[in-house]
């Protein structure tokens, strides 16, 4: 990755370490969990709690479901010049029941992908420019 | 229940395309399409009810005013609803209510939209709160989730993507001869097959585009119908624009993840928009002879059929096989050609649904009539909780 300043382009929604991990949040009441991040007001109507704590989330899951995005997609998205293709994933989070979106990592694409195989989240640059590369969290089959 | 009806007396569009006008035009023209079918005078109109377009500035966020204003002030009451692909139906709720209640007796229900070209794009600016603004950082457009939906349907129930373009050869063979659709072109199978793949498994011909149109219906109290000669017409039976109930079963534009099912049992809201309307109308799907559902995509119009209760989960591709909602089959959808042959406009499509269903009701549709049609249903979904499904019969 070169000698770019890795930053998160979205702070506060995953952990950047070896082992990177979706930051959501869980009621301390009914134990419901929430990405992104809640700080109040648990949205269980049956609850009503708002004492939500943050949480890091399970960092592998079922894959849901994919599909790709062919063309380049409209602002705010920052495409790199020439646009690359990229899949995209719904991860099925057993513990927390409950499924992520997100992209998957480049280079793999829809036919390397099946409904049901484990994935696992990693973090990839989303844009880059002269300093600075901005990452984001990617799935990637196990 | 027929003291919660009201009559449909009159339907008007101005055709669908990309005509790059004023949407305050479209508007005028479905409007004095649907006071001319109603036989109504404008200034006897007592409440505007309009839906909001986001894309058109001002006079789109008070479209019922800006419709009033166009049409020439006249005193009416007025209102403007906003609620995604649903802002139709809610203006025709809130024209409802105010019927019902006795606070008016005929309302002019009215949607317009002028569109950009290409994907629909969150507003500027950096909103790291919005979700919209996220996902589509992310790259994440509305195609996007249509084609999750669309592969989750292969996966679990072994839908192709031959099933897909089967709903677009359909919709464009029904769409074909409707002076107001915008694709008046049938495809075959190899057509679909060859256009340009846009979110696996969905091609650009499985998904719909974007659209100006509009829009128009003039609604009473049945007693008023009733007063002018009009006792027989149409009645919307039900108007369903229920929320979500937490927690979330199917991943939700512009969501970035489902609610967890922890605590509460997953729902699946498309569903929960028909049965409402069902309860509120008291008939069920057997019941129905037509029906306008939104098909964003090819593969959504599937599920549709499921949702609105016409097959088990699952069964939706050998309904359509079948030949069971084609026109001439014992349910047909989409008659009208549905987005596959209108593209979006999005304050104006669920009225649009409505105007369909009023006319086949009438006996009035032409080529597309669905014989004998006394029962229709409309659905649709938005983003951020919004959908509706409405009930017309004769």
């Amino acid at each position: 990755m070169g000698t770019k300043t890795q930053i998160a382009a979205l702070p506060g929604w995953y952990s950047l370490d070896g082992e990177p991990h979706l930051i959501g949040s869980r009621c301390i009441a009914c134990r419901s969990y929430y990405f992104p991040k809640r700080t109040t007001a648990c949205r269980n109507p049956a609850c009503g709690s708002d004492t939500l704590e943050a949480v890091s989330l399970s960092r592998t899951g079922k894959l849901w479901s994919f599909t790709d995005a062919c063309y380049q997609p409209p602002e705010p998205f920052l495409a790199p010049d020439p646009f690359v293709p990229f899949a995209i994933a719904a991860v099925e989070l057993e513990h927390e029941r409950m499924v992520v979106l997100g992209q998957v990592v480049s280079g793999v694409d829809v036919g390397q992908l099946r409904l049901g195989m484990t994935m696992e989240l990693v973090v990839e640059p989303l844009f880059a420019d002269e300093a600075t590369e901005s990452l984001v969290w990617k799935w990637r089959p196990v | 229940m027929s003291a919660r009806e009201i009559a449909i007396l009159g339907v008007g569009m101005h055709p669908w395309g990309k005509w790059g006008r004023n949407f305050v035009e479209y508007g005028l023209v479905a409007a004095r399409a649907a006071l001319a079918d109603a036989g109504i005078d404008w200034r006897k109109i007592q409440f505007v009810s309009g839906a909001a377009t986001i894309r058109c500035g001002y006079p789109g966020y008070v479209a019922g005013a800006t419709f009033a204003q166009a049409l020439g002030w006249q005193g009416a009451q007025v209102n403007t609803s906003y609620a995604a692909c649903a802002s139709g139906s809610q203006a025709l709720a809130a024209a409802r209510s105010k019927i019902l209640s006795g606070e008016c007796e005929v309302a002019l229900v009215i949607g317009a939209d002028t569109t950009p070209k290409g994907f629909l794009a969150p507003q500027k600016g950096e909103r790291p709160d919005d979700p919209d603004w996220v996902r589509f950082r992310l790259g994440i457009t509305n195609p996007a989730y249509f084609g999750l939906y669309a592969r989750r349907r292969m996966g679990l129930y072994g839908d192709t993507q031959e099933d897909f373009a089967r709903v677009k050869v359909k919709n464009a063979d029904h769409g074909f001869s409707n002076p107001n659709a915008r694709y008046r072109k049938r495809f075959s199978m190899e057509d679909v097959a060859a256009s340009a793949m846009v979110a696996n498994p969905l091609r650009l011909m499985d998904i719909c585009a974007t659209s100006d149109g509009a829009a128009a219906l003039i609604v009473s109290s049945l007693d008023f119908a009733r007063r002018h000669g009009r006792g027989d017409a149409v009645r919307i039976a039900a108007i369903s624009t229920v929320t979500p109930t937490f927690a979330s079963e199917v991943l939700e534009m512009p969501d970035l993840a489902t609610d967890s099912a922890v605590a509460a049992a997953a729902h699946r809201f498309r569903a929960a928009l028909p049965r409402k309307a069902y309860e509120e109308a008291g008939i069920g799907p057997e019941d129905v002879h037509v029906a306008e559902v939104y098909d964003l995509s090819t593969a959504l119009e599937l599920d549709w059929y499921e949702d609105l209760q016409f097959c088990a989960r699952g069964d939706a591709a050998g309904l359509l096989r079948a030949g069971v909602t084609r026109l001439g089959g014992r349910l047909p959808v989409n008659a009208s050609g549905g987005l596959a042959c209108f593209g979006e406009a999005v304050p104006a499509q669920a009225l649009a649904q409505v105007c369909e269903l009023a006319w086949q009701l009438r006996g009035t549709a032409g080529a597309r009539q669905v014989e004998g049609a006394k029962v229709g249903i409309t659905a649709n979904q938005g983003l951020f909780g919004h959908g509706s499904s409405v009930i017309v019969k004769k």
